[in-house]
Parts: structure tokens; sequence; C-alpha cells
């Protein structure tokens, strides 16, 4: 766990630079007062953790200012960490676990998804908008699952934009990984289908369905992955079991409202976030996980195949107000 | 897409209603509320304030005018302080030729078909663009921006076997030259602002092409991130200017205020679509104006310069006026409607309109309307009346519709039609007056 808590302060070494410079006084050894308050605010709200939970951490760490005028910096970033471990509680998503809790709105919420036949893949379907980062994650996914003993193969269900079947195929000669697709411009949930059967032929677990990118606000594109899935539930009426929404870390407040609407119309099952290795302290997922209630499963903290990591409450926690451990 | 920020700001003010003068007790609550939108729409933190400092002391002792409520004469003052903040002008590029654009940005903001789509836009505008490949990270990027230039039929060039990026900008630049290309767009890979190694392969590239632009693409819906985003390839690349990216989403973008206010750098574009022509030259002025939900008419009506043919437009119309216009007509009218990019884009730019969205498919149910004109002969087309059951079933088979369908078209057709009978036959006036009733029921400002 500690490699982890190490890898993840390294992949937010600036980030932790960033709301020290910001908060210097207030989460060093100091006594806070009410000018490093205000520094204060402002550090979370450049963290895009959004008004409410904002608003909450302030009240919180003003309570304990009123009990304790010596209040230390320390203190005051402990008592943010631990507001924001109580909200992102039970946040962090495991394939292995059961995926209990999540509302589904789309098909009748079951506790475990489980396959029809426990000889089918478990398929996991990679959806979000342009530019989030689905290929890469998706091949990162794939590779992190061949490690571990895992058998996998990719579906490049991204027939829509320009390359990204030929991306899918770099990825997947880089990293020695299965990958069934077809051309530009093919029917994706006809590739979809292809993959399934392909997977099953060849006994692997896991089907990873890299699908185009679409803004939430087409229609038209969000019918086409209601057809991905239609069509997988010919062969496996529980596919595909993971349903996650690749989000762009970097992103504000809108990866909240894409959350809502990707949800409303494919019942997600839970989260990616990338690009966690910029300056951008990625506070949208407490919005989002706040709003959906939604587990995050990994975090992407770089390029390379191993930057894709599981998420952990307590790491981004602790990374984000630099709690020494 | 700024429609949350506009309903937010709404409804703060809306409690000033039926107060004398702007006082900075009365505003004070409104103003939080301001300020609070802002940030919620992603404003940086230091821009929000500012700029609610600014229109607290402007509107600070106004008396309010009797016409119009608090809420609207404070609507009006952050309207101009908005556009104030935008910038305005400056949204020209360089008029150097050959003109060198360079483009830069994060992972995934938008980069490669931004270069598509500019290039697309400036061959409209007369240019001989070449697309030059720069990305040589991000697997198969070289391939997307060679599929994007052959299908827009530009210019393309690219040095697989080479890793050294500044080599390539410098031999595209004689690739320019022996082609005769008057502009070169240089496509680089997506880096983190905070990659020193990246940050310099791209600085090594400008230093060699000495580009006459540099514009940064970015999402517009990136978060507070934003400004620590335009700094850093403010300071390493001195950009010229801006690209806002993916604006048919919903995202309120307050990046676009917080960089402009933080670099000062102008926009000078923005993408609002998947097709290659959504892609629009950026004015502060209208983007105020669609931030408080006023409309973009403007920019509809200079959509319809570029892309209309205006003969035959001319020609339509006049066909119109003599009521004399059959399916074949339609058909080209609905062609030209096409070229303005998609039916959401078009009615985004709409007043009032830009929060409705269309129903499912709107615009597959004109790709099914052109197919069943499409169906008919030449004949048919221009003579709609002698279609009988038969031939419309037929049509139908051929559009691979129902003959439900084949019945609506042609009965909404007959009423488009009558229309421009009554317009002809001096019925103009009494069709004004309909108009004019209709305009008070749905009230669209500006009409």
């Amino acid at each position: 766990m500690f490699g982890l808590l190490k890898k993840f302060k390294a992949g937010f070494a600036k980030t932790v630079a960033a709301i020290g410079e910001k908060t210097g006084a207030l989460f060093g050894r100091k006594p806070i007062d009410a000018s490093s308050l205000e520094t204060l605010e402002e550090a979370l709200y450049t963290a895009d953790f959004g008004v409410e939970t904002t608003r909450e951490i302030l009240e919180e760490i003003k309570a304990a200012y009123k009990k304790d005028k010596d209040l230390r910096g320390q203190a005051a970033a402990a008592i943010g960490a631990a507001v924001l471990q109580r909200v992102l509680a039970g946040a962090e998503g495991r394939l292995d676990s059961p995926v209990v809790g999540v509302v589904d709105p789309g098909t009748p919420a079951s506790p475990r998804p489980a396959t029809a036949n426990a000889s089918n893949p478990t398929v996991i379907a990679m959806i979000g908008v342009n530019g989030s980062g689905k290929t890469t994650t998706s091949a990162k996914l794939a590779w992190r699952l061949q490690q571990e003993g895992r058998g996998v193969t990719l579906a490049a269900c991204d027939t829509f934009r320009a390359a990204a079947v030929e991306q899918l195929k770099v990825w997947g000669q880089r990293l020695d990984l299965e990958i069934v697709a077809s051309h530009t411009g093919a029917d994706s949930a006809a590739v979809a289908f292809d993959a399934w059967q392909a997977a099953k032929a060849r006994g692997r677990d896991y089907l990873i369905v890299d699908t185009a990118g679409r803004l939430h606000t087409k229609s038209n594109l969000m019918e086409e992955l209601a057809k991905i899935r239609r069509v997988l539930q010919k062969h496996d009426p529980t596919a595909p079991q993971h349903r996650w929404l690749v989000v762009d870390g970097s992103l504000g407040s809108n990866s909240i409202e894409q959350a809502k609407v990707f949800h409303q119309s494919f019942g997600l099952t839970g989260l990616v976030v990338t690009k966690l290795d910029g300056t951008s302290r990625g506070g949208a997922i407490v919005g989002i996980y706040r709003q959906l209630k939604l587990p995050i499963y990994f975090i992407g903290l770089g390029e390379k195949a191993e930057d894709l990591q599981p998420f952990s409450v307590d790491d981004y926690a602790k990374a984000v107000f630099g709690v020494e451990e | 897409m700024f429609e949350s920020l506009t309903e937010k700001l709404t409804s703060a003010l809306r409690n000033l209603r039926g107060v004398g003068k702007l006082t900075e007790e009365n505003m004070a609550t409104a103003l939080q509320e301001v300020r609070t939108a802002l940030l919620a729409a992603d404003v940086h933190f230091k821009v929000a304030r500012e700029f609610v400092e600014r229109v607290q002391t402007q509107c600070a002792g106004q008396e309010v005018i009797k016409s119009v409520t608090p809420g609207q004469q404070v609507v009006k003052i952050i309207h101009d302080e908005l556009v104030r903040l935008l910038g305005e002008g400056t949204n020209t590029l360089s008029p150097a030729r050959p003109l060198r654009i360079l483009m830069a940005g994060l992972h995934g903001s938008g980069k490669t078909t931004s270069t598509a789509k500019l290039g697309k836009l400036l061959k409209k505008r007369g240019y001989r663009p070449l697309l030059v490949a720069c990305d040589i990270h991000r697997p198969a990027a070289i391939d997307q921006l060679e599929i994007l230039a052959k299908q827009e039929e530009l210019d393309f060039h690219s040095d697989r076997a080479s890793r050294d990026v500044a080599a390539i900008g410098t031999a595209a630049l004689a690739v320019a030259q022996a082609g005769g290309n008057d502009c070169i767009i240089f496509d680089t890979a997506g880096r983190l602002q905070i990659d020193q190694d990246l940050i310099e392969e791209v600085k090594r590239l400008r230093a060699k092409v000495q580009p006459d632009e540099v514009l940064l693409v970015v999402d517009g819906a990136l978060g507070q991130e934003a400004v620590n985003v335009a700094k850093a390839f403010h300071d390493a690349l001195q950009l010229t200017g801006l690209i806002l990216t993916k604006l048919d989403g919903d995202a309120r973008g307050g990046a676009a205020l917080s960089i402009k206010a933080i670099t000062g750098v102008p926009i000078k574009f923005v993408g609002t679509g998947e097709k290659t022509a959504d892609f629009d030259t950026f004015y502060p002025d209208r983007l105020a104006s669609r931030i408080l939900g006023m409309g973009d008419v403007v920019s509809l009506v200079e959509k319809a310069q570029e892309n209309i043919d205006q003969k035959d437009a001319e020609r339509l119309a006049e066909k119109m006026r003599k009521a004399d216009f059959n399916l074949e007509d339609f058909l080209a009218q609905m062609q030209q409607v096409k070229k303005l990019g998609s039916m959401q884009s078009i009615l985004g730019m709409m007043p009032g309109m830009s929060g409705v969205q269309l129903p499912d498919g709107a615009d597959r149910q004109m790709a099914r309307t052109e197919a069943i004109i499409k169906s008919m002969t030449l004949q048919e087309r221009r003579k709609p009346d002698i279609l009988n059951g038969n031939r419309r079933q037929r049509i139908a088979n051929g559009a691979g519709v129902k003959i439900v369908e084949v019945n609506q078209l042609l009965k909404q057709f007959q009423q488009m039609q009558k229309m421009m009978k009554m317009m002809k036959g001096g019925g103009a006036k009494k069709m004004m007056r309909q108009m004019e009733a209709m305009k008070g029921r749905g009230g669209f400002p500006g009409m």
C-alpha cells in the first residue's frame, strides 16, 4: 500500500506543491487565522471540488477553529482530508468484489453482475465524451488484467473517429493484446458482437469494449451505445456487466453533467478518472460521487501502461491535502 | 451552452425586482449569488472575485430605470462587463503569407480535429493549406490527420520514420514551398504543461518553423485547471490565440472567461460540433449574449452567407415568391441548410432556442425526407399532384420508409405551397398579422 501512496504522491507531486504554496502557512505548523481561511477557500475552489464540498470542508475547519484558536495547519489539513474521506466513503471500485449500491435506472439493480453463464466473459464497456482517454484506458486496463493472469479481448468499437481503430491496434502490438477490430465507419455493434464471440470461443475472462467518444448531448450517438448493449445481450443478457464512464480529471463541473446524462441513458456502474498526473486535483470526481454514488475503479496517473492504478480514497484525500503519514 | 449560468444569474437577480435604487446592500446577496454561479460554472476563483467586484462598483448608486426591472439592468451591466472581459476585436489571424500556424494543447482537447477544421475554414477563405502531422507520440495520430485531410481534400505532410518533430516541421516548410501551399498548420502531440521533455520538444518546433500564430486548443469543459494550463503554455510558446472546443456540449465554459482574463490571449475560434464545418470565428460580444441567453443570430446569418450559394438561394426565393416551388426545389433547399452544420448547432444559435434539445434523430429525419424525394422521378418531383397510391408505395419502398411517411411529407409540402400562394395573392398582410400574433405568444426577443 505504501508503494501506491508513493506513486500517487509522485503523480500528484505538482499538486501537493500547488496547494502547499497557497496554504503554506496554513498547512505548516503555525496556527491558522481568518486570512488563512480565505486562502484555504481559494485553494479548495481551484481544486474543482465544487461549491458544496468546498463549503462543507470550510465549515468544519471554521468550527474547529472556533473551539480552538490555536488550531494548527496540519490539523486543518487532517480535517479537510477527513471530510473528503467521509464524502468519498465507498467510492473505491474493485473489479473482483461485488458491485453493490449502484442504482441503475436502465436495468433492475443486481447485487452482483454475475454473467448468465460462468464461462461467459465479463464485459466492460468504456464510455465517455471525446478526448477523455477511453482508447488509452482500454489498452492499459487490458494490459493490467493480463498481468494479473486474466485472459482479455479488446473490442475496437470506436468506428467513428478517424484512426481510432488503428490507435488501439498500435497499443495491441506494443503491449501484446488481443484485439477484434473492423474498419472506420463499420457498424460498432457488429464489432462488439463478433468480439464477444471471439472472447467466448477463446475462453477469455474479460471483454473490454472501447466505444466512440460522444458528447452526452448527442442523442443519436447515445442510441449507438444502446445498440451495442442490445447486441451484446443477445449473447449474454447480463452484458455488459460493467459500464464505466471515462472522465478527464482536468475537467470542471461539467463532468458531473456528463456523468448524470450517461448514467440516465446507460446506467453506469463505475468511473475511471484519467489525466490526474497534471496539476489538476480532479476535484470534480468528488462532485460526481456526491451526486451519483458511482464507485471509481481506476485513475490514470501517467502515460505508461502501469500508470493506470486502482483508486484509493485514503491516498487521494491525503495526497490532495498533503497530510503526512 | 452557457444556459446554466444564465439561469443562475437570472434567479440570483430576481429578488432585486421592485427596488428603487441599486445599493451595495441590496446588491450584496445577489452578487454573492453571481459569484457562486460563476464558480459553479468553473470560472477561476480570482477571476470570479474580480468580476464581481467590478460589477459591484458599476452598479452601486445607479437609479433603477422605471421601464426595466433591476434584474435586467444588472444583466446589462454584467453583459457589458463580460464583453469587456472576453476581449473586443482581435480575433483575426495574422495576414502573413505563407501563414504558419502551430497547434498545441493537452491530451484529448481536440487538436487534430481542430487542425482539420481550421484547414477547411482557411481553404474556404482562399488559402491552400498544408496539414503537417507532428504528433509522433499518440498511436495512430498521424493516420487520423491523414484521413481527415483526405476527407476535406487538403494537402498533408508526415514523416513516419522520423522521431524529430523539429525536423519534420522544417521539412514541411520546404514541402509547402514546393507545393505552393500558402498556409501550413502543424498538429502537435497532446502534452501536459508540466511535462518538461514534451514542452521542450514543441518549443524546438516553434523555434524552427517560426509560426505566425500559436493556437492553444482548450476543451470548453476544462475546470479551474484552465488557468494553469494556459499560463504554462503561454510562457513556453507565446500564444497568439485560443481555440475553444466541444462547445456543442452543455459545458458552462467558465474556462473561456478565466483564460482570457488571466493571460489576455484572445479566443479566436470555437468548435461547435462533430462535423468539420462546425467551426466558427469567435466573437466575444456574441458569446456574452449567448451566456445571457440572447441567442446568436449574427453567427447564423454569416454561416449561411459562407455556405449557401447566393444565386441558388435567390433562385429559390424567387420561386417561392411566385409560388412555383416544387419538391426538387425543396430538396435543393434542404441540402443548403445541411451545409450549415447539424440541426442542433443551428438551433443553438437562434435566440431563446439555445437550451432546446432536438428530439432524437432530427438530422436523421432530414436524411429520410431526402431519401423519399430522391426516390421520386424528376417528373414526380416537379408535379407532386400525379402521385397516386401506386407511385407512393414505390417511393416508400425505394426510400425504405413506410408509406405514411411519404404521405406526411406530401401533406407538409402542400401546406407550404398554400402558404406561398397566400403570400403571392396579397395575403401577405394577413400572414404577417398571424405571425405577429405568434410572436406575442412565443416571445422571440429581437424579432
